[in-house]
């Protein structure tokens, strides 16, 4: 018998509160969670505006329509569950929901944000919205493609064991004519590093069109190679005003037999980027994801996507390196709140943890895991902090702490070089990097003038403003 | 006067790297000890290999015996080593320390360099 049978068709506007907000519902586990920080609107109460975010975002809108009596709406929407303080906020309040599986398309990241971060961003009874963490059921995740290979794999294709992979990214970011900026690439490479990397921004403007980018850049690649017995690596960005242009470009480097390729997720597009993720698996090339306009969405604290969520999606979508934040260089990062999102790009299973910022376990299956990449006004003085905080399974950029060195790039590089295998190796003969960071450097420099030089280039640089976005403690 | 660059040729052999820790000194036998109990802390599975210089680019050098599944004796380890480089003087000798876990290799290091070419 339809238990539904009874039930009449009663035209107006309802309270949200009454369909959508179900405290005794226990989520189950093919549910999607999420957890939002409302502030609402003056007089509004919390579970009718956790309702009304939960009903906005899946089934549900601003009145009674008779087409919901068609529908069994019990197994579709949407439903709030719980409500919660934030610590330190007297306004905000965090709003957990509970979406069913039906409500999405398998294996479409594009479809689950369509919902959860759609219409109702923009919606009257909350003033401000954020999405603070996403739980991602096991059947999504198995049908997500996922990275094209994962730390695994890269450090099998590229040799690299036992430490964090080091790059830089090629500055000035615009204007270099092509020959130039391949110079300025096996400068780098010669002098010790693993990878180099096209700036976001360069694509293929009409001072280096990428065709002549990428031919002098392999070159780099090949000769530094054979010099130094190592295999290297130049992140080609194929990011591209179409489609058409970014499957172009990444077909040319893979004639070419360069390892890594380069895209910007949030600007390209998420299909775009799944499509191309793809690809990479499909032709064996690396996929290193840049992560322009994130702060645009995630760093003010009350409204938008936290970066933990963006990252998740981006594990999901595909990459084999995205950019996570230094905790320690001249860009935005709450050191907590990274160590969870870098925990969430790479571990097989991720528990929940409020210290830093996890609402919600995450079971990622067999997915591979994503490298962060710290990248963004860090030199040789801060390599110590940066092995202790991102171990191992971590790709540490300078740009200007590599090109800036005054003896130029090979010499920037190898100064890297060692002081990141000084750490390294102080860190497994035990010792704590944080505390003796100075010593080790400094005992390092004794038989590589390049460090040295770098020591005393960037001794006094430091980037000591507040972060803006910070983790949710009383004592804010 | 020293020349403010970095150097490096295709013509010198000495430009030729292998890897973590080939940017250091030759580790001396107290910095290799440590490393060992480094590998056996994390209950990873020594292994060696070792290869002739020309040919380091391989992923495949010659094993040193199977790896050494489940031991955790440092000194029998380093022992391993010095046999291995005993016989093969001229080779690179590396060590390594398997993670069964993660499918990859925790450690990787050559310990004992060969002649570069």
């Amino acid at each position: 018998m339809n238990i539904q049978s009874g039930r009449k068709y009663d035209a107006g506007v309802k309270e949200y509160r009454s369909t959508y907000w179900e405290p005794a519902y226990t989520p189950k586990d093919t549910d999607v969670l999420a957890v939002f920080k409302v502030i609402p609107q003056a007089g509004v109460p919390r579970e009718e505006a956790a309702a009304a975010v939960a009903a906005e975002s899946s089934t549900g809108t601003w009145t009674t329509v008779w087409t919901d009596l068609l529908t069994d709406l019990d197994h579709y929407k949407g439903r709030a569950y719980r409500v919660e303080d934030v610590p330190g906020s007297d306004d905000a309040f965090y709003a957990f929901i509970a979406y069913p599986a039906d409500l999405f398309e398998e294996g479409s990241v594009v479809n689950v944000f369509t919902s959860l971060v759609g219409n109702v961003f923009g919606f009257k009874a909350v003033r401000s919205l954020r999405l603070e963490d996403v739980r991602f059921p096991i059947w999504f995740v198995k049908t997500c493609y996922g990275p094209p290979h994962g730390i695994q794999v890269e450090r099998d294709k590229m040799d690299k064991y036992g430490r964090p992979l080091l790059g830089c990214t090629i500055k000035p970011k615009l204007g270099l004519s092509a020959k130039n900026y391949g110079r300025a690439v096996y400068e780098c490479l010669r002098g010790g590093l693993d990878f180099t990397k096209d700036d976001e921004n360069v694509n293929s403007q009409p001072f280096m069109r990428w065709r002549d980018r990428f031919l002098f850049c392999q070159e780099a690649i090949e000769k530094s190679e054979a010099e130094t017995g190592e295999r290297k690596g130049h992140y080609m960005n194929v990011t591209a005003p179409t489609v058409e242009d970014m499957y172009q470009r990444a077909e040319f480097a893979k004639e070419l037999g360069t390892p890594i390729i380069m895209s910007d997720y949030l600007t390209l597009g998420w299909a775009a980027h799944n499509s191309l993720s793809k690809w990479c698996r499909d032709n064996g090339m690396l996929l290193h994801v840049h992560r322009a306009m994130h702060a645009v969405l995630d760093r003010n604290p009350n409204h938008g996507i936290n970066f933990r969520v963006l990252a998740k999606l981006l594990r999901l979508l595909g990459g084999d390196h995205l950019h996570s934040g230094t905790v320690v260089g001249k860009l935005e990062g709450d050191r907590e709140a990274t160590l969870g999102w870098i925990d969430l790009l790479r571990d097989r299973h991720v528990k929940e943890d409020r210290a830093r910022g996890i609402f919600f376990d995450q079971d990622w299956g067999s997915m591979p895991g994503v490298f962060p990449v710290a990248s963004g006004g860090i030199h040789v003085w801060h390599m110590p902090a940066l092995v202790a905080i991102f171990g191992n399974d971590s790709v540490l950029q300078f740009g200007g702490g590599t090109l800036g060195h005054p003896w130029g790039n090979a010499a920037g590089a190898a100064a890297n070089r060692v002081a990141l295998e000084a750490c390294v190796q102080a860190r497994n003969e035990g010792r704590q990097l944080e505390k003796e960071g100075k010593d080790i450097l400094t005992k390092a420099a004794q038989h590589s003038p390049e460090l040295k030089v770098a020591m005393e280039t960037w001794k006094e640089i430091k980037f000591e403003f507040d972060t803006v976005d910070k983790l949710d403690v009383q004592h804010r | 006067m020293t020349v403010q660059d970095y150097r490096s040729r295709l013509s010198e052999p000495a430009s030729r790297k292998m890897g973590t820790f080939s940017y250091l000194p030759e580790m001396t036998p107290d910095q290799i000890r440590k490393q060992v109990e480094w590998i056996v802390k994390h209950g990873w599975n020594p292994a060696i290999e070792h290869t002739e210089p020309q040919f380091a680019g391989s992923n495949y050098w010659y094993m040193w015996k199977l790896p050494m599944f489940g031991e955790s004796d440092v000194d029998a380890i380093l022992a391993e080593l010095d046999a291995c480089h005993e016989a093969n003087p001229g080779n690179h000798v590396r060590l390594i320390g398997y993670d069964n876990f993660t499918q990859s290799q925790g450690a990787n290091m050559v310990v004992y360099r060969g002649t570069p070419v």
